[in-house]
C-alpha cells in the first residue's frame, strides 16, 4: 500500500483569467521512499506539496496520506521551507521543541528525542542560538531536527537548499540522506536542481509548466548509499543529459 | 584611538553649536526693554524653575514655590494611567482585529471612522461625560494612545509571515497557540512602534486635558501661569513636559531592547 496517493488531482486558482497550476496529477509514493518532484520555476511542484501538506485544497480530485483525505496541516506531514521559517525570538531548542509542546506532550516524552535529533544535525553546541545567530545551512538544520523531533513519517521539503551556496548544499544533501538512511521517512523533495534530485531521489518526477503536469517518472538506477563520487559517475552524466533533453524538448 | 575621539569631540562641539548660538540669541533678545513680560532670559527661567521645584510653599505670594514635583507626578499618573488602560484594550484588539476577519469586520469601520476626529476635539464631550475630574483628563489620554496602539497592532498581525503560521499549523498549534505563540511575538516590533507613537500622543493629550478639565498637573500650570504672567514658568514648564516625554520614551525604549532581543540582534 503505498503512504501518499494523489489520483487525478487537479488545482485552479479562481479570478478573473483563472490559473491552472495542477493538472492530472497521478502520484503514489511507497512508504519510506525518497521522491523529488523536479522542474522549472512556475510548475506547480511547490502547489503540490502544499497540498500534501494540508495548507490548500484541491480543487478536484484525490488527496490521501495513510488512506486518509488530507484536509488540514498537521504533524504527521513535516515541512521544510524554503527559508527555513523558524521562530526568530525562539531559540534553536525551543524551535525544535515547539510541536512537543503546542501538543501539551510532557518534557519527559520529548526531551531525549529532541537532544538525539539536534545532534544528528550537528547543532548540539547551538541549543541556545537564536536563528539570526546562525547560517542559512545551519537554520535548515534546525528546520529538518524540528520536524524529526516531531516524529512525521512524511518529509515534505521545499527547495529546501536551494538559497544555499554549493559546498553546504552538499553537505546538507549528505546530512539528509544520512537521516533518511536511519529513519527512513517518505520523504517528498522538491527541487529545480537536476542534480540535486539524482543524488537524492529514487524516483524523479519531471514536471512542466503551465499547466503544471507530470511529464515523465524516472527511476534512478544507481546504488544506495550513495556519496559525492556518484555524482562524477558515467550513470549519473548520462542520466543527466536525459533530463536535460527532456525538459528542453 | 586618537581619531576617534577627535571625531566624538568635533561631532559634540558641532552638535551644541546651534544649541548654544539660540540661547545667546534668547539672553540678548531677552534682555531687552519690553520683552520682561514675554520672553524671561534663561537665567531667569533657571531661577524661576528652581524655586517652583525646591522653594518651600506657602512663603509669600508666589504660589508655584515648591510644586514641580506633585504637578510632575500628577501628570505623569494620568499619562500611565489612560497609556496603561490604551495598551491594556489597544493591544489584544488590535491583534485580533489583524487576526481574525469576524472582529475586523465588527470594529475596524468603527475605529477607521472614529480617528480622524483630533483628541481636541473630543475635549468639551469629555468633560461634559466625566466633569472637572481626573477621568476626564484620562478618557482623553486613552483616545490618544488608543488609536496609535491599536492601527500598528493590527498592522503586526496582519503581516506575519505566513510560512511561520504554516509551520506552526504544521506541528499541531491550535489556532488559539498561534495567536499567542506566533502572531503576538511577530507583531512584537509593531506593538512597541504602536507604544512609543501612542505614549507621545498621551503626553499631548494630557496637557491639553489639563489646562481645561482639571486643577492640578503640568499643563494646568502651564495655562495658569501664562494667565498671571509668569512666563518663566511657562517655559519652564515647557522644557519639563520635554523632559518627561523624552524620559518615559527611553522607558519603553528600554523595555523594548530586553523584550526583542532577537530583533535587536537582527538589526545588526
Amino acid at each position: 500500500m503505498s503512504h501518499i496517493s494523489i489520483d487525478k488531482l487537479y488545482k485552479t486558482y479562481p479570478g478573473a483569467t483563472p490559473v491552472k497550476a495542477l493538472e492530472d496529477i497521478n502520484l503514489q509514493v511507497a512508504p519510506g521512499e525518497l521522491v523529488a518532484l523536479l522542474g522549472p520555476s512556475g510548475c506547480g511542484k511547490s502547489t503540490l506539496l502544499n497540498l500534501i501538506a494540508g495548507f490548500e485544497q484541491p480543487s478536484q480530485g484525490q488527496l490521501l496520506v495513510d488512506a486518509q483525505a488530507v484536509r488540514a496541516p498537521g504533524p504527521d506531514r513535516g515541512v521544510v521551507f524554503q527559508e527555513a521559517a523558524l521562530f526568530p525570538w525562539l531559540t534553536v531548542w525551543e524551535n525544535v521543541i515547539f510541536g512537543p509542546k503546542v501538543q501539551g506532550m510532557a518534557r519527559s516524552e520529548y526531551e531525549d528525542r529532541a537532544h538525539e535529533m539536534i545532534k544528528i544535525v550537528g547543532l548540539s553546541d547551538f541549543k541556545n542560538h537564536l536563528p539570526v545567530q546562525l547560517s542559512g545551512g545551519m537554520r535548515q538544520r534546525v528546520g529538518i531536527a524540528r520536524i524529526l523531533t516531531l516524529g512525521s513519517r512524511v518529509l515534505l521539503m521545499d527547495e529546501p537548499f536551494g538559497a544555499l551556496d554549493a559546498q553546504t548544499r552538499l553537505t546538507m544533501q549528505e546530512l539528509l540522506l544520512t537521516v533518511w538512511q536511519k529513519l527512513k521517512p517518505t520523504i517528498i523533495f522538491v527541487t529545480h536542481d537536476i542534480d540535486e534530485a539524482i543524488f537524492l531521489a529514487s524516483s524523479i518526477y519531471v514536471m512542466s509548466a503551465r499547466p503544471g503536469r507530470i511529464q515523465t517518472k524516472i527511476t534512478v538506477p544507481l546504488a544506495r548509499p550513495r556519496t559525492v563520487a556518484d555524482t562524477a559517475s558515467e550513470t549519473f552524466a548520462s542520466l543527466k543529459l536525459d533530463i536535460l533533453n527532456l525538459i528542453r524538448h | 584611538m586618537a581619531n576617534a575621539s577627535l571625531d566624538t569631540l568635533r561631532r559634540t562641539v558641532l552638535g551644541m553649536l546651534v544649541p548654544a548660538l539660540v540661547l545667546v540669541i534668547w539672553q540678548v533678545a531677552g534682555s531687552r526693554p519690553g520683552m520682561a513680560g514675554i520672553l524671561p532670559t534663561p537665567m531667569l527661567v533657571l531661577e524661576g524653575w528652581h524655586g517652583w521645584i525646591f522653594g518651600s510653599p506657602g512663603m509669600g505670594l508666589n504660589p508655584y514655590l515648591g510644586s514641580w514635583v506633585s504637578n510632575v507626578q500628577y501628570s505623569s499618573m494620568r499619562v500611565a494611567q489612560g497609556f496603561f488602560l490604551a495598551a491594556l484594550i489597544g493591544v489584544p484588539l488590535g491583534l485580533l482585529i489583524g487576526w481574525s476577519r469576524l472582529v475586523q469586520q465588527l470594529f475596524d469601520p468603527l475605529i477607521q471612522s472614529l480617528r480622524p476626529i483630533p483628541i481636541t476635539a473630543w475635549l468639551p464631550f469629555s468633560i461634559a461625560l466625566f466633569g472637572i475630574r481626573d477621568m476626564g483628563a484620562i478618557f482623553l489620554i486613552f483616545l490618544g494612545g488608543f488609536y496609535a496602539i491599536v492601527v500598528n497592532t493590527t498592522q503586526g498581525a496582519r503581516d506575519v509571515e505566513r510560512n511561520l503560521v504554516r509551520a506552526a499549523l504544521m506541528m499541531g498549534a491550535s489556532r488559539k497557540q498561534l495567536l499567542y505563540r506566533v502572531v503576538l511575538p511577530a507583531a512584537m516590533p509593531s506593538i512597541f512602534t504602536g507604544l512609543r507613537i501612542g505614549l507621545g500622543i498621551s503626553w499631548t493629550a494630557v496637557i491639553v486635558s489639563e489646562m481645561v478639565a482639571v486643577k492640578s498637573g503640568l499643563g494646568y500650570v502651564l495655562w495658569d501661569a501664562y494667565y498671571v504672567g509668569r512666563m518663566d514658568i511657562v517655559l519652564a514648564d515647557m522644557v519639563s513636559i520635554g523632559i518627561m516625554g523624552f524620559l518615559s520614551d527611553r522607558l519603553i525604549v528600554f523595555i523594548e531592547s530586553k523584550v526583542l532581543v532577537w530583533r535587536m540582534l537582527q538589526s545588526h
